[in-house]
């Protein structure tokens, strides 16, 4: 009886607005969702059924998958891309934090101008870096080796700022009492602030790594060989000339998201804190 | 243990100067506390001695040793602020031991310092809780947990008790003072609340605008305050001023008020034709119903305009013809607002300040 009732009262509380929400919030997820969908299937379709549109594959077939890891450099690639993503982001959680906190809690001649001018590199599109880059590394020797892909993600404007914003926050009582106590500078940094800035250092890495995984121009240009491509290069070399084995391209697809949704799915929490924070779109 | 010598300090903050020639000669054991109003420099003071604050000029010694340019981790001293400092990330242990991981102490000697010092403040059972767990009480013990762990030769106390609800402060105020009277370290403790200075201070140091006003013991201060000031900062409620010129008339002694209005002072001293500003404490004024026959005393005629009864004693806020006066009551006769009272005082009650530098005459 009483749970009728409570249906009853539950139906109800539906209101008309929330209907046309959740019809709009449903269309939306189908839209993200279709072409994902495609991907996953065709990854398990033969080249035949390719353009077929079927969402379940009439044939199914894992032949692709074999291909690609044993036929292919994937695999490859996939340890290219996790190298360098993780080393750049390490760096990139080492750097721009060691320089916000000096912005942040140290006064010294030029730190203005310092500030000012790591936020101007924001202001620079990375397609407009792209030539300076290749120029520097053909004359260091760079073209072609994983230092030359990693090297210009090593340190960041925005995450030397939004680290900065971040330790400007801390209280410098915090800070003086450990310097009274005897520690270093250095393990105050260490000890202190970095422990009490986690939530937006793993936003920092969280959006660093995915960026680094998914970059395509400048990893393309610095390779050459393919046992150096990343994964969105190493994709992008299975589009031929003249034609494109397409349910190839969908299963490398496929198991390029892997991580990255490995990745959402164990650091969920963090992102959505992480976005809260930097008040940034994923 | 140890002295503190601060020899002529200034600090200046670009054109601010936020300390202004300090003199100061603090002895080994001393409690001393820094009072005054917000931003006469006492904070600053306190930081330049810690070594977070550079000094503009003048010298710094503790313990017979020049500290201007020591670090603040070499000049063993340790420090409470007014927001307690914790590390938010560790525990009460942790927090407490922190100070003396950094001097790589024997592994056994740090537990049992920590314990020592948990033991010393009833931390004992808080040892595995984070800051965020612990009331504002608790907090504060954690913060004092970390200084005497370090058994420095000075402890430095920023207003460590603002923090805390009037209950709690004065609990934590009888605690720190058995505390000092069990470790005896030199300390220098800073507030803008005066009941804390006396109560607590073996001399108190009253600043203004970066200058001190006066040093000496509770007792000196409050009997003996060298300026307006100092009279007006010590003391609840606040001495009365009442200012006017000495004149000699009638073949008495007569203090005529700015507004025209005369108090005949019985026995005064040689200042006739002198600006002054007259100051008795609410205390000292001794509030009578009837007027005495025989005056031996100075008497000001009030009429009762608000009363607040304390419990053991009453406020009594009344309008005379030298303007507002407070006194305070102790007697059993029930008072009426309206009601006309006599406040006779007594001359060694009295007090005389320049009007013109506030400095105390007499
Ligand atoms: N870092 C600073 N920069 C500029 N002015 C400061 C700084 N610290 C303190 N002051 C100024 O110095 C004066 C004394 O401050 P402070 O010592 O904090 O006072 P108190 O602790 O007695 O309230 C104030 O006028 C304050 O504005
Ligand atoms: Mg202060």
């Amino acid at each position: 009886m009483t749970d009728y009732a409570s249906r009853i009262a539950y139906l109800e509380r539906i209101k008309p607005t929330k209907i046309i929400i959740w019809t709009l919030l449903f269309l939306g997820g189908i839209v993200m969702v279709t072409p994902l969908a495609f991907m996953i299937s065709t990854s398990f379709k033969t080249g035949a059924d390719v353009f077929s549109l079927g969402i379940i594959p009439k044939n199914p077939t894992l032949e692709n998958y074999i291909y690609i890891w044993t036929e292919s450099q994937f695999s490859r690639w996939m340890l290219n891309s996790l190298w360098v993503a993780t080393f750049s982001t390490a760096s990139v959680v080492f750097f721009d934090s060691l320089v916000g906190y000096t912005l942040a809690k140290f006064t010294f001649r030029g730190q203005t101008i310092v500030f000012i001018a790591i936020l101007s590199t924001l202001m620079i599109p990375t397609e407009m870096l792209i030539i300076p880059w290749y120029m520097m590394s053909r004359e260091f020797g760079w073209i072609d080796t994983y230092w030359g892909i990693a090297f210009p993600g090593l340190m960041t404007g925005f995450g030397t700022f939004l680290m900065r914003q971040f330790f400007m926050g801390l209280p410098d009582e915090l800070i003086e009492a450990a310097r009274i106590d005897g520690w270093s500078e250095f393990a105050i940094w260490s000890r202190i602030a970095m422990p009490l800035v986690v939530p937006a250092l793993s936003a920092l890495a969280i959006f660093h790594f995915l960026g680094n995984w998914t970059a395509f121009i400048w990893p393309l240009i610095v390779t050459n060989s393919p046992e150096l491509y990343t994964i969105p290069v190493g994709l992008a070399s299975f589009n031929g000339e003249f034609q494109t084995d397409w349910e190839i391209v969908m299963t490398a697809s496929c198991l390029a998201t892997l991580p990255t949704l490995l990745v959402f799915l164990v650091l969920q929490k963090f992102i959505i804190r992480g976005v809260m924070l930097a008040g940034l779109k994923g | 243990m140890a002295e503190v010598l601060l020899e002529n300090i200034n600090k200046n903050f670009g054109k601010i100067k936020a300390v202004d020639d300090f003199c100061l000669q603090i002895m080994d054991k001393e409690f001393i506390v820094f009072v005054g109003p917000s931003g006469c420099g006492k904070s600053t003071t306190l930081r330049m001695i810690a070594g977070l604050e550079e000094i503009s000029s003048g010298n710094i010694s503790i313990d017979q040793r020049i500290v201007n340019n020591t670090h603040p981790k070499n000049r063993d001293i340790a420090m409470v602020f007014q927001n307690y400092a914790l590390y938010p990330h560790l525990s009460v242990r942790e927090n407490i031991s922190f100070g003396i991981r950094a001097q790589k102490l024997p592994k056994n000697e740090i537990t049992s310092r920590t314990l020592e010092a948990a033991k010393i403040l009833g931390l004992d059972e808080l040892l595995d809780r984070r800051p965020g767990e612990l009331s504002g009480g608790q907090k504060q013990r954690v913060a004092m947990g970390r200084a005497i762990v370090r058994k420095p030769k000075v402890f430095l106390f920023d207003e460590p008790l603002s923090n805390l609800d009037a209950k709690l402060r004065h609990k934590m105020r009888v605690e720190m003072k058995k505390l000092h009277q069990q470790v005896q370290t030199t300390t220098i403790y800073v507030t803008h609340d005066q009941v804390e200075a006396m109560t607590l201070a073996d001399r108190i140091v009253i600043m203004k605008d970066g200058k001190i006003e006066q040093v000496g013991s509770p007792d000196e201060v409050y009997h003996k305050p060298n300026s307006q000031f100092v009279a007006s900062f010590i003391g609840s409620p606040a001495m009365n001023f009442i200012s006017g010129t000495l004149e000699f008339l009638n073949n008495r002694n007569s203090l005529i008020c700015d507004g025209g209005e005369m108090i005949d002072l019985v026995d005064w001293p040689d200042l006739v034709g002198s600006k002054l500003t007259m100051g008795i404490r609410p205390e000292h004024m001794e509030l009578k119903t009837e007027k005495s026959s025989k005056v031996i005393n100075t008497v000001l005629d009030a009429k009762v305009s608000v009363l607040e009864p304390m419990g053991h004693e009453v406020i009594v806020t009344c309008d005379s013809n030298v303007g507002e006066v407070i006194g305070k009551y102790t007697g059993n006769t029930k008072l009426k607002v309206g009601q006309t009272i006599h406040f006779e005082f007594k001359k060694e009650n009295i007090h005389f300040f320049d009007e013109n530098s506030g400095k105390r005459v007499s």
